[in-house]
């Protein structure tokens, strides 16, 4: 069994100690590997750390936002594994050995992720908070559709997943823009998801 | 956030055996709802056993036709897996029609039947909630009640079950298999997994302390047209005000388990008979003994309208 316990004192996740309950709401400290951006991080953290708290706090990748820090507005996106989620309703401690990719790990400046350069080139937001969190959602919603992973709205679920304004909006309903640029993004994700499919062969 | 300390057992024996030999112990999967609750310190466990490694992550067919669902797998797969969407769709729909894609990457079988109540009084810790701190009163009685319970609740709590998924699995006939802190395994039908109120809210199902979900089982195909009609505030991620779960046949006959209305999947088998008849023949038995608020009476027209909706939807 892995356990990590006794207040304070840190331990390697794989590495085994007991488990006392934390005494006087102490931290727990607990040792933490996985990959972000590419590059292997090791953490010892409080147990309380969330993933985005890690990346933003302990890594200083503070491209993913904090907006509600619960599970609601989805400025806090990250793709772990492959998939979509919210940083700021995972503990950093449960993600030993994952692949996590940030805001930052997507496209830099000098070389964007075409989601990036479709965001600036629609107008895809105003205040840019939300953004990070919208273009992470949005390249892991293209995935999650090419994937054949049905929506709320696919009228067949077991016909081939298009991309269209209706599925995009659904599937981005976990990802709120309080600016209201929804419709510019939804072009954005348009406009890659046509580059998608002209570099694709037929 | 109350500090915990964390552990990550290798066997599902071994997890339910560490949260049976700690009162203050949880398990935690996805972490979805159990982490928000921390946040507020409305969940305040000093120890949490991660039971993501266990393995149980899988979806097998049975000897019975059927499909076992480990108590790991995500919404999102769960609703994408092949199988589901051709012989399940509803549970399909169900799942689909809840929360967000990232939300739903995340949240895991098990964790979406364990989901609390989003009653407001709940989660407003200067309120007054038996659910959250028992024989503390509930301020939902004579608060804004329009999102909660019109049957089955009691004087003690007028809160209801959340979720979706639950409510398709009500209609499935599911089960629910569990291992508890000495090893022992039990199935539970899902009928039987979601409590009412009563005198003790604060406990939502039937699980011992400790016992440890470790799979969903459904029975073999039904067949029919599978819907899942859900009304909300909102066209997507918001909860259901009701929610009907519903399979008929080509010759009307079927099933239907309603969501956004108890403390528990609503389900009522004597009804069904009136299937064929039509919406109002099937909830004027459904919400028999119905005690609805003044502010949320008008959910039992919604399920009488919401069902027809989904009927016209079958025949479609």
């Amino acid at each position: 069994m892995v356990s990590v316990g006794a207040s304070a004192v840190a331990a390697a996740l794989p590495g085994a100690v007991g488990a006392a309950p934390a005494a006087n709401d102490a931290p727990v400290l607990a040792k933490v590997a996985f990959t972000v951006n590419g590059e292997k991080r090791d953490l010892e953290l409080d147990t309380r750390t969330s993933l985005l708290d890690a990346a933003r706090e302990h890594m200083h990748l503070t491209g993913s936002k904090k907006g509600c820090d619960h599970g609601q507005c989805g400025a806090c996106t990250m793709i772990v594994d492959g998939r979509r989620i919210n940083a700021c309703l995972t503990l950093a401690v449960m993600h030993q050995g994952a692949q996590i990719t940030t805001i930052e790990g997507l496209g830099q400046p000098e070389n964007l992720h075409p989601m990036q350069a479709a965001f600036i080139k629609h107008d895809g937001y105003q205040c840019g908070y939300c953004t990070p969190g919208q273009i992470c959602s949005g390249v892991a919603v293209l995935d999650e559709i090419k994937a054949g992973i049905p929506s709320h709205v696919t009228a067949d679920l077991n016909a081939p997943m298009q991309v269209t304004d209706a599925e995009i909006r659904e599937r981005m309903s976990g990802n709120i823009c309080r600016c209201g640029a929804y419709s510019n993004i939804v072009e954005a994700m348009t406009d890659v998801a046509d580059q998608n499919k002209a570099r694709r062969p037929a | 956030m109350k500090s915990f300390t964390y552990e990550r057992p290798t066997s599902p024996a071994q997890a339910a055996a560490a949260v049976s030999a700690n009162p203050n112990a949880k398990f935690i999967a996805g972490g979805t709802n159990l982490l928000d609750l921390m946040k507020l310190q409305i969940e305040t466990p000093t120890h949490l056993v991660d039971v993501n490694g266990l393995g149980l992550d899988g979806i097998e067919a049975t000897p019975e036709g059927g499909l076992r669902v480990g108590a790991l797998v995500r919404n999102t797969d769960l609703a994408a897996d092949a199988r589901v969407r051709k012989d399940y769709a509803v549970l399909s729909r169900a799942l689909l029609a809840g929360a967000s894609g990232q939300l739903r990457n995340k949240a895991t079988t098990a964790g979406n039947l364990l989901q609390r109540t989003r009653c407001p009084y709940f989660y407003d810790t200067a309120q007054a909630c038996n659910k959250r701190q028992p024989g503390s009163g509930c301020s939902a009685l004579d608060g804004v009640s329009r999102q909660l319970a019109v049957i089955g609740a009691s004087e003690a709590c007028i809160a209801t079950h959340p979720g979706d998924m639950a409510v398709a699995m009500r209609v499935l006939d599911a089960t629910v298999e569990t291992v508890d802190g000495r090893g022992t395994e039990r199935k539970i039908p899902i009928s039987e997994f979601h409590r009412l109120p009563g005198e003790r809210p604060e406990v939502d199902t039937t699980l011992k302390p400790g016992e440890l979900i470790t799979a969903v089982t459904l029975p073999k195909p039904l067949g029919g047209a599978h819907i899942y009609r859900k009304v909300r505030d909102r066209a997507s991620y918001a909860y259901a005000l009701v929610s009907v779960a519903a399979v008929v046949q080509p010759d009307g006959s079927g099933r239907a388990a309603f969501g956004g209305v108890a403390h528990k999947p609503w389900r009522v088998e004597a009804a069904e008979g009136e299937m064929a008849r039509g919406a109002k023949a099937v909830t004027a038995q459904v919400f028999a003994g119905a005690k609805p608020t003044h502010d949320n009476a008008y959910k039992l027209k919604l399920a009488e309208r919401t069902l027809g909706a989904a009927l016209t939807e079958a025949r479609a």
